[in-house]
């Protein structure tokens, strides 16, 4: 499979992969910062919220 | 999806294509603007405002005489800049007698219309989709007239897995709605990329008839929304296993480039342009018939189904529930640029965005 390939540059790009095998999302936030949801609104929530609300080390 | 019944003005959009723009008045609505387009002896398009000044009677309903209008009703004559250059029965010619014109760029085959201020309509921002205009793509394309608001046809398009569902024999097949996405959004450029990568996949009519491709296939769909009005399908065909070369070509795959211009016509109606490039069969008029033929059903089939939900949509009260899912990850950031683009052209605001980076 080729999930995970970037195809968007830049510095502001969030990516979201559906995990494979699962019903899960994986977000990644341009900071490099993953947050895992079954729900795609909780988790764009999650990262928009970007910088001030992520938990760190998340 | 929400009941906003608005457009993001300060963007371009397009308003045909240019085989459509000629020396005959093509009226057409766009984000409600009534607009006329011709093409001058010289073969510049034109766009005006499509209502004499004088009684608001259709400039699309009157005639060419070289360059200018003459309105069907009184004669009221504009030039290509809008300026009323004759009126009957007088000399002098009112100062406040001139229709708006808007700026037109025809770039890639379309006819785009820049809706909003005019000072603020930079050429540069219009996305491209070359293969339109490219001698190593053959391109089949149309027009279909959706009763329906535009941000539905943002939401369809935004997630192909209805492919298997709506368009089941045709472009649909199972592994569509079973492969998982990746959603990639950029925020500072307002572009959405969604890939969905099917290595073993079941191939379609639509590609099996086109290619000639026996058996199963690696289907790759990448969308790349430019909100709000262009929408590009990559779509990669080949047999199973063959991927392309480490230096990026990719000569044993069929490209396919599905384009489509999502263009409001009204709050509730949209004009549903669509065409299909194609890097083989280049000559063969059979393969550009079929593909035609059998775009323009998908795309029907969208429409048909797209009008019964502007109906039902239009009989609800405001602040229905709905519900998203995993495959509505990219659809829901569509959502938010276009909100976003809506409140920026009623700001009026000139700047682009600013990244979301602190």
């Amino acid at each position: 499979m080729t999930d995970r390939v970037p195809m968007l540059r830049g510095d502001s790009v969030y990516r979201i992969h559906w995990v494979l095998g699962t019903d899960r999302l994986l977000g990644v936030c341009h900071c490099g910062a993953e947050h895992e949801s079954d729900d795609p609104v909780e988790l764009w929530d999650w990262l928009l919220a970007h910088p001030e609300r992520h938990p760190a080390g998340a | 999806m929400t009941t906003t019944a608005t457009f993001a003005r300060n963007q371009w959009y397009v308003a045909a294509y240019s085989r459509e723009v000629g020396r005959e008045l093509l009226g057409r609505t766009i984000l409600g603007e009534p607009i006329v387009f011709y093409r001058t002896e010289s073969g510049a398009a034109v766009a005006l405002a499509d209502r004499c000044v004088h009684r608001r009677y259709p400039l699309s309903e009157s005639r060419l005489d070289g360059d200018t209008i003459v309105c069907g009703y009184h004669g009221f004559t504009y030039d290509r800049s809008g300026s009323c250059v004759f009126v009957p029965g007088q000399s002098r010619v009112p100062r406040t007698a001139r229709v708006p014109s808007y700026p037109v760029v025809e770039q890639d085959s379309f006819v785009w219309v820049w809706i909003g201020d005019r000072d603020e309509a930079d050429p540069a921002l219009i996305p491209r989709a070359p293969w339109l205009a490219d001698p190593a793509y053959t391109t089949v394309s149309g027009m279909e007239p959706l009763a329906a608001r535009y941000s539905l046809l943002v939401d369809n398009l935004m997630d192909l897995s209805h492919e298997t569902y709506l368009h089941g024999g045709y472009i649909g097949t199972p592994e569509v709605a079973n492969t998982p996405i990746t959603t990639e959004v950029d925020e500072e450029n307002e572009v959405i990329y969604v890939s969905r990568h099917m290595a073993d996949a079941e191939c379609p009519s639509f590609y099996a008839r086109s290619t000639g491709i026996e058996g199963r296939i690696t289907r790759w769909q990448d969308i790349e929304y430019h909100p709000p009005c262009l929408y590009l399908l990559h779509s990669r065909i080949a047999p199973v296993g063959v991927l392309p070369n480490d230096d990026g070509t990719d000569p044993d795959a069929f490209h396919v480039e599905v384009v489509y211009a999502i263009t409001p016509e009204t709050e509730h109606s949209t004009h549903d342009f669509w065409a299909v490039a194609r890097d083989f069969a280049l000559d063969d008029e059979e393969v550009s018939a079929f593909l035609a033929e059998s775009n323009r059903t998908v795309v029907l089939q969208d429409v048909t189904a797209l009008n019964i939900l502007e109906r039902v949509i239009e009989g609800e009260r405001d602040g229905y529930q709905e519900l998203s899912i995993n495959i509505d990850t990219g659809g829901l950031a569509a959502r938010r640029f276009l909100k976003r683009m809506i409140e920026r052209g009623e700001r009026g605001a000139a700047a682009r965005p600013v990244a979301v980076r602190s």
